[in-house]
């Protein structure tokens, strides 16, 4: 079975069905995309895999498991780690500390050994250190560390924001539009770092973006989403000639033959 | 084992805290110290251990409570039973008083940390007020009298032990990844929950943690005044201990404490003027808050190193 499998994922808000009956899966390793055109319901999906929304009708499996009812915390710890369209780090504290967090989930002591200070305390506390410093090496942080999240500039909270999910050490990413606000330059660079960061950790990614240029260069895979529903799935070739994704992002094409607003 | 290390930091801290406590109790033992002022040092204990527990509720895990004289009480009745109607040495009084409150702690906490902000302000408001009305009302406490003869058993020993140990359990608690999920509580519930943090859990833990060291102080207080009743925890305690954490600065438990300590010597110090006091109090806070907002410390500490470092005397990375 696949990593990911969603069955009929559903979820309506009153009568409108934000999200139907969405099928997707996603195999290890895989790095496949997500697009559609504002409002399609991309977010809502990683909402509803990460358990912030719970679906109306359908089943998610991941590692064969089912995520239904789990509360996002629990999620988490199953191996999924995600970030957010608008950013949401922990802005008043260091990058450090950002980075420090997300390792709670694999810290190896309790708060007994943290409160008497146990050896195991301070064995753990150092392996966190060092391995939220490789991150933020990794991600060209660590001339930021002491610094507040708050005061990085745009592109490095970005980059914070993926370096904290790694932190959790999942095994599937969900990018919630990593490249928004990036010049191309900054674009391409963190293309190359996403896919370096597959290989480098294994990872199996589920990324959402509008800048096609991104999803077509790295994703292997495309889910095209339109009014809650998949549309379109396949390689990125395959996914820029289908008729139904160029009329959900640019329109029908109008009929040649028909009078023209009286032109002639 | 317990793994000590003892780095020069650490020995000028430990050197520090064994000279306090020696130089008081030396004062004492000469009696330079007058009843008037044994009072306040009192007080000035039982507020630090009030001010840092509601600091690791408030500033760190940023949950706003208003129910701290309430845990308070708990810790002082329960402890002033087993000593005056019991005859249970103090240790066990104390400990079960730290306990009681604990419980209470988890009891309020599981069903109002589902509300934020002022709505959790009101709850904790209320479960605090609802403690008092049922110390009013149970006449094996002594109603609205309250309780008399408690023992003095709290005594600068005591005083002065558990205040260390409430500081020290605090503040390694805070820095450790469990502390540090409690922040991230506070600066971003979502990010956290995505993080793996149990946010209930992390909640309940900050509000078991503060309400078991303001039972501890409930219970200091009532064996040094023997005398508690309902109307020594209303709702002012509690704002009087959220002023000094706010004034600390939140998140910064050397905050707490200098706000603690200069708390209790104002109100000392203006203690002869009666009703103008209530208005010197005001005017200072009000003072402060405009020029300070963010507390006397924020939410940075103060340690040796950045002491040092201000007079040039050392050098070097800064740890934690």
């Amino acid at each position: 079975m696949a990593l990911l499998v969603t069955r009929d994922l559903t979820i309506s808000f009153g009568g409108l069905a934000a999200v139907a009956n969405v099928n997707l899966s996603l195999e290890t390793g895989e790095l496949v995309g997500l697009i559609g055109p504002n409002g399609a319901g991309k977010t809502t999906i990683f909402n509803l895999l990460t358990g912030v929304y719970r679906p109306s009708r359908g089943e998610i499996f991941f590692d064969e498991q089912s995520l239904v009812g789990l509360k996002p915390y629990q999620i988490t710890r199953k191996g999924i780690a995600r970030t957010f369209q608008n950013i949401r780090l922990f802005n008043d504290l260091s990058v450090l500390d950002n980075v420090r967090i997300a390792y709670h989930l694999h810290a190896s002591y309790g708060v007994t050994s943290a409160i008497l200070r146990l050896p195991s305390f301070h064995h753990g506390e150092a392996e966190i250190l060092a391995e939220s410093e490789k991150l933020l090496q990794i991600f060209k942080l660590a001339p930021y560390r002491n610094e507040k999240a708050r005061n990085l500039p745009y592109g490095e909270q970005r980059r914070l924001e993926i370096a904290r999910a790694l932190a959790a050490k999942p095994k599937l990413l969900l990018l919630d539009e990593p490249a928004a606000g990036m010049n191309p330059q900054e674009t391409r660079e963190l293309m190359e770092l996403i896919n370096w960061v597959r290989q480098e950790f294994g990872l199996t990614i589920l990324l959402i973006e509008h800048d096609m240029s991104l999803v077509m260069g790295i994703c292997e895979r495309i889910y095209v989403l339109d009014y809650g529903r998949v549309i379109a799935e396949g390689p990125p070739e395959a996914i820029r000639n289908n008729e139904r994704v160029i009329e959900a992002y640019l329109g029908r094409e109008v009929n040649d033959n028909a009078p023209q607003g009286g032109e002639s | 084992m317990i793994e000590v290390r003892f780095n020069k930091k650490n020995l000028i801290v430990l050197a520090g805290v064994i000279l306090i406590y020696f130089l008081v109790y030396g004062l004492q033992a000469v009696g330079v110290i007058s009843a008037f002022q044994e009072i306040n040092l009192m007080m000035l204990g039982i507020n630090i251990i009030l001010a840092v527990s509601l600091n690791l509720i408030v500033g760190f895990t940023g949950q706003l409570a208003l129910g701290h004289a309430g845990f308070m009480a708990v810790g002082a009745y329960v402890a002033a039973i087993l000593t005056t109607n019991l005859n249970q040495p103090f240790p066990v009084a104390l400990l079960a008083g730290a306990f009681s409150a604990a419980v209470a702690g988890i009891i309020i906490g599981l069903p109002t940390l589902r509300l934020r902000g002022d709505y959790l302000a009101i709850a904790t408001l209320g479960f605090g007020e609802i403690i008092r009305g049922a110390a009013n009302n149970i006449n094996y406490i002594g109603g609205a009298a309250g309780m008399i003869g408690i023992p003095q058993l709290t005594n600068w020993t005591w005083l002065y032990v558990m205040m260390v140990l409430t500081i020290l359990v605090i503040t390694n608690f805070i820095n450790s990844t469990h502390g540090r999920a409690c922040v991230a509580i506070r600066e971003n519930e979502i990010a956290a929950e995505t993080m793996g943090i149990n946010t209930t859990y992390y909640k309940v833990l900050a509000f078991a943690m503060g309400a078991f060291f303001a039972g501890i102080a409930g219970a200091l207080y009532a064996h040094y005044f023997y005398l508690i009743q309902p109307n020594t925890f209303t709702f002012f305690r509690s704002f009087d201990i959220l002023v000094m954490v706010v004034f600390g600065g939140l998140g910064s438990i050397t905050g707490s404490i200098i706000a603690a300590a200069g708390i209790t010597f104002v109100n000392a110090a203006l203690q002869d003027l009666a009703v103008l006091r209530m208005v010197i109090y005001a005017v200072l806070l009000i003072i402060i808050m405009v020029f300070r907002p963010q507390g006397l410390m924020g939410n940075k500490e103060f340690t040796l190193d950045r002491w040092l470092k201000k007079r040039g005397a050392v050098s070097g990375p800064t740890g934690n």
